[in-house]
């Protein structure tokens, strides 16, 4: 019985910290998690492209510089491209405001921390991205390309009418999963200052000691993200595979 | 000179005399493979032409070449009389000069595959105005009601809302003829248009095919099709090994096989 009353003081406490304000800090992390996320993504989408782009080249020059890139971000920790995007790109900053006397030579210009952290979560999630897409346009149907041809499409018409819908469709299974990756890697980003939900839970738990209370709150919010976007993205599969998907 | 005879230098001149198609020693390496030895062809308007030969004459490989879908090592191509112009690429290869013109070129000649190549992401009513409104710049509602029309002429007007892998083979082929027709081409290309068919779906593809000759349209078709080469072409063509074996009018080949080459080809077949 004193187990019992006592988790319930447990619960009791939990519910005065939350309503205390962390609750809503909590769902401001959400919030920064979220726009880290779709930001991020974005750019790694535009990135991804380019890459995919290059790898699938004639020109061996693109196709080492596409398989560079990802081999570099795919096999590198993310935090250190965060580092590396953050703290380097703070030295970089300064270095050249320094040197044309936009700032005094002992002020430091700092990398945005919002920037610095998408720039780094976005060139990771576009090495996964680019892996997605090519393999997606290798999927598509040869011949399907060739009529476009044969019907005197030109290049970009190609890309627009064939290319960019049928990678599209493709695609989505292999981004739900960098989604979710991405999502992950977000929360590395607290190590800029962002106050995503990491930064936030962090906060919370040293400001209050109640680490256990916080972490397991964190981490069944990162739970919800993630599992939510899981019925979306086969919504979004269903629907852009549906000429595949025998109609009713 | 008389009167009568720069009358019949000045028709021979014409447009309307001007050749379809014509093809000039066309030749083309797959490496060390040559798969056309020089081959020549003239297709005026209103010609279909049947082109036979096995597997591995080069006969997809011409027709591939006249729009450019193969690139030809040499020779020439002409459509309506315009020369396709080529040039020499820094590795020696020869290549298109002028992709635009390409383009616009291929927008003439409608091709139908093998194996259909619609796009399967579209309707069947949106393969058909996807190039015309895109490429020919028509207006949409122009090309809405044209492919309306066509889909009805071949016989699938219930499955215009119907992305192509829903349908059978011969709905496909049928379906992709009239994405070919919808852009008013002056000349149609089939390559091996009933191959990849169930046999009992070929009849559907040749009757639609049998009535475009009728009305009179330009038509290189490569085929296996003996009763289709026979029977509706006005001109049947024999590749052998990469080259032009013979030609002629398909009651003539068939009744007295000019060639011991082609005599046997058609054995082959009637087994």
């Amino acid at each position: 019985m004193e187990f019992l009353s006592d988790l319930q003081a447990q619960f009791s406490t939990a519910y005065e910290l939350l309503a205390a304000g962390w609750g809503v800090q909590l769902l401001w992390g959400i919030a920064w998690t979220l726009a880290v996320t779709v930001v991020s993504m974005l750019i790694g989408a535009v990135l991804g492209s380019l890459v995919a782009a290059a790898k699938l080249s004639h020109r061996g020059g693109l196709r080492f510089i596409g398989e560079s890139y990802t081999t570099v971000f795919r096999g590198e920790p993310e935090l250190l491209v965060i580092y590396l995007f953050y703290y380097g790109g703070t030295q970089v900053l300064t270095g050249v405001a320094r040197s044309t006397g936009s700032i005094g030579s002992t002020d430091i210009l700092n990398m945005p921390s919002f920037l610095g952290g998408v720039l780094a979560v976005g060139i990771i999630s576009g090495a996964y991205q680019a892996e997605v897409f090519r393999g997606s346009f290798l999927a598509i149907h040869r011949g399907e390309l060739e009529a476009a041809r044969a019907y005197g499409m030109s290049a970009w018409l190609r890309f627009r009418l064939v290319i960019v819908p049928q990678v599209l469709r493709l695609a989505v299974p292999g981004l739900g999963n960098v989604w979710q990756l991405t999502i992950k890697d977000s929360a590395l980003i607290s190590v800029t200052g962002v106050a995503e939900l990491m930064l936030t839970a962090n906060k919370a738990a040293r400001s209050t000691h109640h680490s256990l209370l916080f972490y397991t709150v964190a981490g069944i919010l990162y739970l919800v993200m993630t599992s939510i976007s899981t019925p979306i993205f086969e919504k979004a599969e269903r629907y852009t595979s549906r000429s595949f998907t025998r109609p009713k | 000179m008389s009167a009568n005879v720069a009358a019949a230098a000045q028709a021979a001149s014409s447009p309307d005399d001007k050749a379809a198609i014509s093809v000039k020693n066309l030749r083309k390496c797959f490496g060390d493979h040559e798969v056309l030895k020089g081959i020549s062809l003239e297709a005026h308007k209103g010609d279909v032409i049947s082109i036979l030969g096995s597997s591995g004459s080069g006969k997809s490989t011409m027709l591939r070449c006249i729009n450019l879908l193969e690139t030809p090592d040499s020779g020439e191509v002409r459509v309506d009389g315009e020369l396709i112009k080529m040039k020499q690429s820094r590795d020696g290869r020869q290549m298109p000069a002028d992709i635009r013109q390409v383009e616009r070129i291929r927008a003439n000649l409608a091709m139908v595959f093998q194996s259909f190549n619609l796009w399967s992401h579209m309707t069947v009513l949106e393969n058909l105005v996807a190039a015309p409104t895109h490429v020919l710049k028509r207006p949409r509602a122009e090309c809405l009601e044209q492919a309306e029309a066509l889909l009805k002429r071949v016989g699938i007007w219930e499955r215009r809302n119907y992305y192509p892998p829903h349908m059978s083979g011969g709905q496909q082929q049928r379906a992709a003829i009239a994405r070919a027709l919808a852009m008013n081409p002056k000349v149609m290309l089939f390559d091996e248009p009933t191959s990849a068919l169930d046999p009992e779906l070929v009849g559907e593809v040749l009757r639609v095919m049998r009535s475009l000759a009728e009305e009179g349209r330009t038509m290189l078709v490569v085929t296996h099709e003996m009763g289709f080469a026979r029977d509706v072409s006005s001109k049947v063509m024999f590749l052998h090994k990469g080259e032009v074996d013979s030609v002629g009018e398909p009651k003539d080949m068939f009744a007295r096989p000019p060639t011991p080459q082609f005599k046997q080809f058609i054995a082959n077949f009637n087994k």
